[in-house]
């Protein structure tokens, strides 16, 4: 699968009193790229001006060299597939109506769904692991069971470029560990996928890391850089440590502060 | 779309379109001396059978089933388009609207000297109440969208509905404290009534019916998706402004047409997609009409109950639906509370 390319352009984004872009340059390659950062340091706004959801102040987001806003909402829609960091989601739809909505950017509102999009679907909710829940209401769901039938939600627009804020929110260990493998078989497919992740150590199993601060991107680079290490460390004030712990990177708590 | 979802969804249709027949017979069966299926069968074998059957309960029956049909298609519409179970059609500022129209008739007719009473109004005069309704309830509309700045936030949209809500029924107080005369037809209004339904109001509403039924019925899935939370509905390529705009267009034209027939006839709207939903958990795309079914098999209910709790006297249909509504709401808060 050949990826779009996605660019933000000395972005900046005010919301309110805050600034929370402040002339960030950013275009994910294709592969999986985390996004890490203190709370506040603009990663879910970040996101949203990928997705066409926020317009900036100053600067541009470009898909394939074209203004986001001047995409055709449904052609957006079905090129970018993005994950809200919380859920709102309400409402009396089955988790297979849920999952199904994925298929509105491809379909519209007046055209009935076919094979292929069910096709889609039912891949979506097979790399989630909910398919045995379909016939379930979302109010049923616990908030990790929920996570995954929103995540699939996403899968299922089978977007060239995902875009998940938080996606392992309310996922125990292993469904993190399973969402990892699904992210590295997305992007192995061909599609760029980002994610803001809150756990480091996640996020350290990503082919490439962007670290955020007070509105702007600190240090981008692969998993093994250095400099990366360095800036990651120091954007959290010193309170974690990076150790190789066989063929990975993890994050532990500094508890030996200064 | 599972069996069991399948399942329940039929067994609702069924279960209304059964209950839908039997009320459209009771209906032409209620008289002025109550409830009977052998007092039908003499005034359909008398000699005003065409009179009484044909021209007074027979619109009246159906007029009755269109307006709930239209009060429960638009109380769906708001609920989803407000992601609000409380929503009612009349947010909007349509009500209030209706009603400082039908109170500006009334006083400017007893201020000229020929004063109109709602109960007694000629043909004439009912076009122009119901005229002056429908017109308020579009006008209210409009303004409220012209202060929330267009269709783009809900919460704008909300806030600006209640203060037109808020704004125009002072207004209708201010005339009605200058020509108390009003003040009379205008309660009678707020109360609500089927009484007046004839065979012009059942062709205004079904003909309402048919637009905006369709309408918002292909509208819907965008209410699916506004489910998700309204960025991610916009992620999924919805125009949220153009989404909104048409809905609230289905849902000003639903509501003022009923309001302006039949007054403010209260919690049809809210109470009609609670039960379809509690029955059968749908897409809004089944949710809508199937509301629209039970807003109709509603209103139909009370206005049978209406012509015979106290036959010949009638019971205002408003009263009876709120008493019924609020009941059920109170059920629905009870049961929760206990869960």
């Amino acid at each position: 699968m050949m990826s779009p390319r996605l660019q933000a352009l000395e972005v900046r984004v005010q919301l309110g009193a805050t600034l929370a872009l402040d002339g960030v340059s950013f275009s994910p390659q294709p592969g999986w790229t985390a996004v890490v950062g203190p709370n506040g340091a603009g990663k879910s706004t970040l996101l949203r001006v990928l997705a066409g959801l926020q317009t900036p102040d100053a600067g541009a987001a470009l898909l394939n060299a074209r203004e986001l806003r001047d995409w055709p909402a449904r052609d957006r829609g079905a090129m970018i597939a993005w994950l809200a960091q919380q859920s709102e989601a309400s409402g009396e739809l089955s988790v297979r109506e849920v999952v199904h909505l994925g298929r509105l950017p491809h379909l519209g509102l007046f055209t009935a769904p076919d094979a292929e999009d069910d096709a889609a679907v039912d891949e979506a909710m097979i790399a989630t692991e909910c398919s045995a829940w379909q016939q379930r209401r979302l109010h049923e769901l616990s908030g990790g069971e929920r996570q995954r039938v929103l995540l699939a939600r996403a899968l299922a627009v089978m977007a060239p470029l995902l875009l998940l804020d938080e996606p392992t929110t309310h996922l125990d260990p292993p469904h993190q560990v399973a969402l990892v493998r699904l992210l590295q078989r997305q992007a192995r497919a061909g599609r760029t996928v980002v994610s803001v992740l809150h756990d480091l150590s996640l996020a350290l199993m990503a082919d490439r890391v962007v670290v955020m601060d007070a509105g702007r991107i600190r240090a981008e680079g692969s998993r093994d850089d250095p400099a990366l290490h360095a800036a990651f460390v120091d954007v959290f004030g010193g309170a974690i440590r990076i150790v190789r712990v066989g063929d990975r990177w993890v994050t532990v708590p500094q508890l030996e502060m200064n | 779309m599972t069996t069991m979802d399948t399942q329940r969804r039929v067994r609702l249709v069924v279960g209304m379109a059964v209950l839908t027949l039997l009320l459209l017979g009771a209906g032409l069966a209620a008289g002025s001396e109550g409830w009977s299926i052998a007092g039908l069968m003499q005034t359909l074998n008398g000699p005003d059978a065409a009179l009484i059957v044909g021209e007074i309960r027979a619109p009246r029956t159906l007029g009755a089933w269109l307006t709930g049909a239209l009060l429960g298609l638009a109380g769906a519409t708001a609920q989803g388009l407000f992601r609000n179970p409380l929503a009612d059609p009349y947010l909007l500022g349509s009500a209030s609207g209706a009603s400082l129209g039908v109170v500006l008739v009334l006083a400017g007719s007893t201020l000229a000297g020929h004063s109109i009473s709602l109960a007694t109004a000629d043909a004439l005069s009912r076009v122009g109440l119901v005229s002056a309704a429908f017109a308020g309830a579009l006008l209210g509309v409009l303004v409220t969208l012209t202060l929330a700045r267009g269709a783009q936030q809900t919460v704008r949209l909300l806030l600006a509905g209640v203060v037109v809500g808020v704004v125009l029924s002072a207004l209708s107080d201010l005339v009605t404290t200058a020509a108390p005369d009003a003040l009379r037809g205008k309660q009678a209004f707020m109360l609500g009534s089927t009484g007046f339904l004839g065979w012009g109001s059942c062709l205004a509403l079904g003909l309402g019916l048919l637009l905006c039924a369709p309408l918002s019925w292909r509208w819907a899935r965008a209410l699916d998706a506004l489910t998700l939370g309204e960025d991610s509905a916009r992620s999924l390529g919805l125009d949220l402004a153009r989404v909104r705009i048409a809905l609230v267009g289905s849902l000003a034209l639903a509501t003022g047409l009923a309001v302006s027939q039949a007054g403010l006839v209260a919690f049809v709207g809210l109470v009609a997609p609670h039960l379809v939903r509690r029955f059968a958990p749908a897409p809004h795309g089944f949710t809508t009409l199937a509301s629209a079914g039970a807003g109709g098999a509603l209103l139909l209910a009370a206005d049978v109950l209406a012509r015979s709790l106290i036959a010949p006297q009638e019971v205002p249909v408003g009263v009876l639906t709120a008493l019924l509504g609020g009941g059920y709401l109170l059920w629905l808060l009870h049961r929760r509370r206990v869960a």
